[in-house]
């Protein structure tokens, strides 16, 4: 059994430190405050949905969501194509940064959802770096089954709870 | 099975004898005894006349007597005769028991007790009787306390009673982690609360300002370990339960940790791991802070569990295609496969006495909560509901509380127990929605 290096793990804690969000869900714009350390509250308008340029316009136009298969973390042709949206996007604004949030649906155990949720991120985050998004600019996290979009217990809601959303970092400097 | 009258009487009278291993001759006067793994076909009867107050206990003596009463009962194996059936009374601790007047209205157990107040100590004592062996079953006991134990010494007298006639180990006098949620489903509130077994004496550990999921009692009871969302993705923190001070667990901070369980010693906590979004297993010595990677696959490695004498690890794995249960030695190595049937098995904790796993079963769009031997063997399931998961053991390893969260916009998570038979299925009562109950030791 390989020996880990703690070195390593606390070099990337400190990366996704950087720039995590503390469960957004909660109260909105929830926990900014007191985290994050030295770089202090940050903000940024989300902006006009018809401006290209704007958070809006990627959150609604091109879509900050992809939807996935029971249980599979694989891309659809859909997904594929609304990543590629985005990271144009991304490529088109250097300065943005993301945190790409992994969900599940309720149809599972909580733990194996937390880890389902991450590899749907970190498939999200591999496709957009394939586009030519620098890596260090996208962390990812998992909610598990913790945060449904859609609360029914039909289908209906399954497909839209089983999701990755880019969010696009507050103070991206678009 | 040796035992008394009243053991071996309760089993002639009470089971179906699935596993009575052709116990011969059950026999009136055969001592009596339940057996908690065969289906008990009837309660058994007893009588439980509101404890004597020898002095200032008041009201005490009337809840002791209900807790008692209600610790028995919800087991399951035990019913309460209507006290207005009695036709004795019991004015003293020490008068002569009316073995017949018990007999007449079918008391197979009769339990005496008495209370006394003085100056805020309490002490209670009882006595239990087999009533159609003429003869008291065991010792006399006395408990002392203070006035604010008098529930933890009602369970304690209970856990007596119920250990004579089953020939059990007791589990009424612990206490329950849990996960107290509120709010809507999109936006579910969590807090890490402490509760009696039964749901009493509810105390929150952590407020509300982040998700916490799944915590987990030390063997000692001292400590638990749980996730939070505290730093924006899930990492696992260590609660000391005495100074309710909780800290990350050092080198960890940062990846996405979940799932940890303590070892049975208290040192080693072993948990799963989300690097690049692949989840594996990892052992972390918390004296040393060494850390060791268990398995090393691009499946999904969770929920792992320690065997209680700490040398085996079981856990889930969807590295045959969906989620089955495995074991392998504490430093990792080649698993072994347990769960074999149809669906998707997860979550498995292995019974404080070494002889089962519980597990979470997911199959044909239900949940099930269930039981099997660790070579995969014997499997049953307990429950079935729409979404049942997350069993823990009570401390004799006879009862399995667990999640379960009823469907639709308006579902909710409640907290219940069912037997390693699947009786006395039962919701445990808490204030509002409740998941992820972790059971204590039995408290000393």
């Amino acid at each position: 059994m390989q020996k880990f290096s703690t070195i390593a793990l606390l070099v990337s804690a400190l990366a996704l430190a950087a720039c995590n969000n503390p469960d957004r869900a909660i109260g909105g714009a929830g926990g900014a405050g007191g985290t994050g350390g030295a770089g202090g509250i940050t903000s940024g308008a989300l902006g006009d949905p018809n401006d290209p340029n704007s958070v809006a316009y990627f959150n609604q136009k091109i879509g900050d969501t992809v939807r996935f298969v029971v249980d599979q973390s694989s891309l659809t042709p859909e997904g594929q194509a609304t990543l590629s949206g985005q990271a144009q996007w991304l490529n088109a604004h250097a300065g943005a940064t993301a945190i790409i949030e992994g969900h599940a649906d309720e149809q599972g155990t909580s733990e194996y959802n937390l880890a389902l949720g991450a590899r749907r991120a970190s498939a999200v985050q591999a496709y957009l770096i394939s586009q030519g998004v620098d890596g260090a600019r996208l962390k990812t996290v998992s909610y598990g089954k913790e945060r449904p979009l859609a609360v029914c217990s039909e289908e209906s809601c399954f497909s839209q709870n089983r999701r990755a959303v880019t969010v696009i970092g507050a103070g991206a400097g678009v | 099975m040796k035992g008394n009258a009243l053991m071996n009487r309760f089993l002639a009278m009470a089971f179906s004898g699935l596993a009575l291993t052709a116990s011969p001759a059950l026999a009136q006067q055969e001592p009596l005894h339940i057996e908690i793994t065969d289906g008990v076909i009837e309660p058994l009867p007893f009588a439980a006349p509101t404890f004597v107050d020898e002095g200032g206990a008041g009201d005490i003596a009337q809840a002791i007597t209900r807790v008692v009463v209600a610790d028995l009962q919800g087991t399951g194996l035990f019913a309460q005769i209507d006290p207005g059936a009695y036709i004795s009374q019991v004015s003293g601790f020490d008068q002569p028991v009316a073995y017949a007047d018990w007999k007449a209205i079918n008391a197979q157990a009769l339990i005496v007790g008495a209370v006394t107040n003085s100056g805020g100590q309490i002490n209670v004592k009882f006595r239990l009787f087999d009533v159609f062996s003429d003869a008291e079953m065991g010792d006399g006991l006395q408990f002392g306390g203070g006035e604010g134990d008098w529930r933890r010494i009602a369970h304690k007298v209970a856990d007596q009673i119920y250990s004579r006639i089953t020939g059990e180990g007791p589990y009424f006098d612990s206490r329950v982690v849990f996960v107290a949620e509120s709010g809507p489903k999109d936006a579910r509130q969590k807090q890490l609360a402490i509760m009696d077994y039964d749901g009493a004496g509810v105390e929150y550990l952590t407020d509300a300002s982040s998700i916490v999921l799944a915590p987990r009692f030390s063997a000692a009871g001292d400590r638990i370990l749980y996730t939070s969302f505290e730093s924006g993705a899930p990492q696992i923190k260590l609660m000391d339960l005495a100074s309710r001070s909780s800290q990350s667990m050092g080198a960890l901070q940062g990846n996405m940790t979940f799932a940890p369980r303590f070892s049975p010693d208290g040192d080693t906590v072993v948990f799963s791991l989300e690097n690049g979004g692949n989840t594996d297993l990892y052992s972390m010595s918390l004296s040393s802070g060494q850390m060791v990677q268990l398995t090393n696959t691009p499946s999904i490695e969770t929920a792992p569990s320690f065997s209680p004498d700490g040398s085996q690890i079981a856990f889930e794995s969807d590295r045959s295609g969906n989620q089955q249960i495995y074991v392998m030695s504490v430093r990792g190595g080649e698993p072994a496969r347990v769960s074999s049937g149809e669906g998707r098995y997860s979550t498995p904790v292995w019974s404080p006495r070494g002889d089962l796993v519980a597990f979470t079963k997911q199959n044909g769009g239900r949940f099930h909560i269930g039981v099997m031997r660790l070579d995969g063997s014997e499997e049953r399931l307990l429950t079935a509901s729409y979404l049942d998961e997350g069993p823990t053991w009570s401390p004799n390893g006879r009862v399995i509380m667990f999640t379960r969260q009823s469907p639709g916009a308006s579902g909710s998570a409640q907290l219940f127990s069912v037997d390693i038979s699947g009786r006395a299925l039962k919701q445990v009562q808490t204030e509002g929605a409740a998941s992820d109950p972790t059971w204590s030791p039995l408290l000393p």
